[in-house]
């Protein structure tokens, strides 16, 4: 008997996409406005699914109050409100949400959890959502 | 192979309590979902159905028969009523969200051929949802 459970946080951020390997003109031609210099944010939706058996006398896969507290101190505590270009995962790589889902999915996968996690998805806008479930196949 | 997931909503209360626990450990575990007055949530539920396309009709499912089971084996027996109390499943098991989807999919497993069913994804609020695939 396996169950998943997600969750879905929130955090707003700054980014400016820019590689150092492309020259300027080629910047902005691949990056479009989101090359701009000056940089622009996103609220990050980030939505953590974990699974287990259910655990016969709570009925639950796991406590919530530890898993919000989990990814809190080391995911949101560490990205909210932060310019993703100025911190050290993204020192030589591009803050693409590609590269902070495998970012945020990696600090995941290091950090105890009180349920087994099965990845991550995060929406950088109500358009655009990224998955990543480590090397596992995918679930569905 | 296509699926075909069809929303519904439900409105219903519940609460949290293992009898075999002293108060004290029950409010450590469940906190506020404790509350023995009880509390409520509008579920939104989405059930996904895997299957080949008919020839003929072009459907995996006949969508008016796939709403008739949502509602004569779920919602009929959940919207607006209180879980603990009033659905026999819960008499015995906490009806947390992940008790509840497994629940739902036993209703559901067996009515849906020649579709099957693939998935059961439960909503209790828009930032926490369960899913279940019969595993």
């Amino acid at each position: 008997m396996k169950i998943y459970l997600t969750r879905r946080y929130l955090f707003a951020a700054a980014h400016r996409l820019h590689s150092s390997a492309l020259s300027e003109a080629a910047n902005r031609e691949t990056y479009g406005k989101c090359n701009n210099p000056h940089g622009h944010g996103h609220n990050y939706f980030l939505e953590v699914t974990v699974s287990g058996p259910i655990v016969p006398e709570t009925g639950m896969v796991c406590d919530l109050g530890a898993l919000d507290a989990a990814v809190s101190r080391h995911v949101l505590d560490r990205f909210d409100h932060q310019n993703l270009n100025q911190l050290q995962e993204f020192a030589e790589l591009v803050p693409t949400t590609e590269n902070l889902t495998v970012c945020i999915q990696q600090i995941l996968s290091r950090t105890p959890l009180p349920a087994h996690l099965e990845g991550i998805r995060i929406e950088e806008t109500g358009n655009n959502s990224f998955e990543y479930s480590g090397a596992q196949a995918p679930r569905h | 192979m296509i699926y075909l997931t069809r929303k519904a909503e439900f409105s219903a209360s519940h609460y949290y309590h293992n009898p075999e626990w002293t108060p004290e450990e029950n409010q450590r575990v469940f906190g506020k979902c404790a509350n023995l007055n009880g509390h409520g949530h509008n579920y939104t539920l989405e059930v996904t159905v895997g299957g080949e396309v008919d020839a003929v009709t072009g459907f995996v499912i006949d969508l008016a028969l796939l709403k008739s089971i949502l509602n004569r084996e779920v919602l009929d027996d959940f919207d607006h009523r209180h879980l603990n109390k009033e659905v026999p499943e819960f008499s015995k098991q906490v009806p947390t969200s992940e008790n509840l989807a497994i629940v739902i999919w036993k209703r559901l497993e067996a009515h849906l051929q020649p579709a099957r069913l693939h998935r059961v994804r439960l909503y209790e609020q828009p930032d926490l949802f369960v899913d279940y695939y019969g595993e």
